[in-house]
């Protein structure tokens, strides 16, 4: 502050907000993107607004069943929380009724051991495969490509016949194993095409540059592609973790012994018992939907990257 | 029945991961064999005779373990029995029951890998390296070719071969193959029920009909979205979040609230119809002194009522796209924001100094270059509908009377309800080659394959 006093030092502090004002005001009453008018803007907030609404309420109104007392599951109200709203069901589904133990924790474990397990072996077959697909040009790599394209396209009910009956003759039925296998034929494909989309986004000079450096393909790939590739090998991760762990159909066929139920087969006995227990069954679902949804949201960006480098590209 | 104990979590993890680890010890076993074939040459002539020997034993070994693994599962159970081939077949399990015998539990189970492992490694020393272009791809694709064959390509030909046996519930465990049992499947398929009373040709219109349904109204609803957030405005973040949510919350749980909205009593539809009925009704009472606003209430109290959602095939059907619908359109909305956000805004400001209207900027800018984005999400969408009836057996179990059925859920019912196993093998290659018709009609529509083999 040479050359000035303190005064004008201050005045220059104090008048920072007065002059920046007028650029806030304009930022925040006037500034309209493309020209928008502030009566557009508010259709396309109400019209968002809507949009929102009809993308939550379905959610919101699991929410209502599962705060109902037993007394009141079947009511005509819409109310959002309902009258003498209760943490009852969520209590009996944590903590379990005396003298009969809650089954709530063990359809989570199994539902966790199954589908880690999905992932991890989806992973450990695909990686290096990907990598081969997208750098090397061996006779085969077009008819496998091909070939991979078109598992994205058939469904696993497609195979669903042939694999329950060889996995049946395993003696698999009722067993972690049998539902990794079943749950492998899709999640192995996949995970070489996202792979390959991802390694085919990392520029080749990286590794002509080691190669002409001295070091061997496998030195590359392990000191070069492996580091860079642990985000994609986490989205495959996520991304079989999550189609198996919301799979039910499969898993409908495959276990039938209520111990090895996974949580949506779990879930399922609440609406098959002679009084169907609404309740529970709302609570057990907003339990397993919250971590989900939010590890959903939160990586969202990179699955939808993933999705787009894999499956949308044309 | 019973609660997680830490036992029972020991005894799982312990499954599981003993699977993992015996699949990674094969796969490793099975890399070193592929590795020594492609990088090692032998020294000498003894060494030669040594490696080729070794490992023509084991590619013997492999061919008969899974000759015997597709006898196992029945799919070569015949062949097997009328070539007279089974003491060849069983000639591993022999072995095993010999070698078992003679050792004790742990080291039964050790020692072989380790075998294994030592005769690569001799080979590996009598040999001298030896340069290959393309070793390194196929020892990198070995595991999951290995992985595919047994997931997908066996599963595959065993489809096939089931397609000409009769297998069904009473044959399960002895069917018998033949060409004639193939046809009469197929033609069964085309002039018989596919499930109970419902015939190909109607569930494959209904599955026509709800693959465009479903698609078109995801795609325009998803671009409507994608169109209104694609600006800079408040509260964008959370608006995009809040419209990802039918697509985070798990389908299962999501497909049976949609269930209960349904319900004729208490679900949220038949509530808001009943209660707009009741709102007519009134309005009428009290307008019945002017006549023509009281025939309009009346008529609209009498076209409003509660619906049948569950008894009616058509509103059971509206019913099943509602709610795919709604669990459809945020993946559209996501992909085609990318899209449009990959636009660059300088298109917009040289046709607006044209004066261009917004149409004109939507239809001649924004549609061409959301192209390349629209038609493959369109064209994956589309086959992803066509198959997906986890909605449909949520909401409906196909009901009634097999009204909301389509192809994929006609199929799980001939399997798993009425055990018709050669009949819905022939079913299933039959949706095979009609998606496969597809798949190739897409690919003509992408300009062939240029995107995969660069």
């Amino acid at each position: 502050m040479r050359g000035k006093g303190i005064w004008s030092s201050v005045v220059e502090v104090l008048a920072a907000p007065a002059r920046l004002w007028p650029r806030l005001q304009l930022r925040a009453l006037f500034y309209r993107p493309r020209g928008d008018s502030p009566i557009k803007r508010l259709f396309i907030h109400l019209a968002l607004w809507v949009a929102c609404l009809i993308a939550v309420y379905p959610v919101l109104r699991v929410v209502t069943i599962s705060l109902r007392p037993a007394n009141k599951l079947l009511t005509t109200s819409l109310a959002i929380i309902p009258e003498d709203a209760t943490l009852a069901n969520y209590m009996e589904l944590l903590f379990g009724r005396p003298g009969r133990p809650t089954e709530f924790y063990l359809w989570i474990w199994n539902s966790l051991v199954i589908t880690v397990t999905t992932a991890t072996i989806g992973l450990l077959l695909s990686a290096t495969a990907a990598y081969a697909f997208s750098r090397f040009r061996f006779p085969g790599r077009n008819a496998g490509l091909i070939f991979l394209l078109s598992t994205q396209m058939f469904p696993a009910a497609m195979l669903l016949l042939p694999l329950f009956i060889m996995i049946s003759r395993l003696g698999l039925i009722n067993s972690y194993l049998g539902l990794v296998i079943a749950y492998s034929v899709t999640a192995v494909p996949f995970s070489i095409w996202m792979l390959k989309g991802y390694y085919d986004t990392i520029p080749r000079d990286l590794e002509e540059a080691a190669l002409i450096d001295g070091a061997s393909r496998l030195g590359v790939l392990w000191h070069i592609i492996r580091p860079l590739s642990t985000p994609a090998l986490a989205i495959a991760f996520l991304f079989n973790f999550m189609s198996s762990w919301n799979e039910y159909i499969v898993a409908r066929i495959i276990l039938n012994k209520r111990e090895m139920y996974t949580w949506p087969l779990g879930l399922w006995t609440f609406t098959e018992q002679y009084t169907v227990l609404w309740g529970k069954f709302a609570a057990a679902s907003i339990l397993v939907a919250v971590p989900v949804t939010l590890l959903f949201l939160y990586s969202s960006r990179w699955l939808i990257s993933g999705l787009t480098l894999g499956g949308v590209k044309e | 029945m019973g609660a997680l104990t830490p036992s029972l979590m020991i005894r799982s993890l312990g499954q599981v991961l003993g699977f993992v680890f015996a699949i990674a010890v094969v796969l490793a076993l099975l890399e070193g064999y592929v590795y020594l074939l492609f990088f090692r040459r032998p020294r000498s002539l003894p060494s030669a005779v040594f490696a080729r020997g070794v490992q023509s034993a084991i590619a013997i070994l492999l061919v008969l373990l899974t000759l015997r693994f597709l006898d196992r599962m029945g799919l070569v159970a015949d062949l097997v029995a009328a070539w007279g081939l089974t003491p060849v077949v069983t000639l591993p399990e022999r072995l095993w029951d010999a070698w078992a015998a003679l050792t004790p539990m742990p080291w039964r189970l050790i020692l072989p890998p380790v075998a294994v492992l030592v005769l690569e490694a001799a080979i590996y020393l009598t040999g001298e390296p030896r340069p290959s272009r393309l070793g390194l791809a196929y020892v990198l694709v070995l595991p999951a070719l290995v992985g595919i064959s047994f997931l997908i390509i066996i599963p595959f030909l065993f489809e096939v071969r089931l397609a000409f046996s009769n297998m069904a519930m009473y044959t399960a465990q002895n069917p018998q193959f033949g060409l004639q049992y193939g046809i009469e499947n197929f033609i069964k398929v085309f002039t018989g029920p596919v499930a109970k009373d419902a015939t190909f040709f109607e569930v494959l219109g209904r599955t026509v009909l709800w693959t465009v349904i479903n698609v078109s109204l995801h795609v325009t609803g998803g671009l409507i979205l994608a169109l209104l957030l694609n600006r800079s405005m408040r509260l964008r973040g959370l608006y995009r979040t809040i419209l990802i949510l039918p697509w985070a919350v798990p389908s299962t749980i999501t497909a049976m609230a949609w269930r209960n909205e349904f319900d004729f009593r208490y679900g949220f539809f038949n509530i808001l119809l009943r209660n707009a009925q009741q709102f007519f009704t009134d309005l009428a009472a009290q307008t019945q002194t002017l006549p023509l606003i009281y025939d309009l209430f009346n008529w609209l109290s009498q076209a409003i009522h509660p619906v049948p959602w569950r008894q009616d095939p058509t509103w059971a059907f509206i019913s099943v796209v509602m709610t795919n619908v709604w669990l459809g359109i945020p993946f559209m909305m996501v992909v085609i924001l990318g899209g449009l956000q990959s636009i660059s805004q300088e298109y917009y400001e040289a046709a607006e100094i044209d004066g261009a209207s917004k149409w004109q900027q939507f239809r001649h800018i924004t549609l061409p270059l959301l192209r390349p984005v629209l038609v493959p999400a369109t064209i994956l969408g589309t086959v992803w509908t066509f198959n997906r009836f986890e909605v449909i057996y949520l909401v409906t179990q196909g009901g009634p009377q097999e009204k909301t059925d389509i192809l994929v859920s006609s199929l799980y019912k001939a399997i798993f309800q009425f055990y018709r196993y050669g009949f819905s093998a022939a079913f299933a290659l039959v949706i095979f080659l009609i998606l496969l018709l597809w798949s190739i009609i897409y690919l003509r529509i992408t300009r062939g394959l240029r995107g995969v083999y660069e």
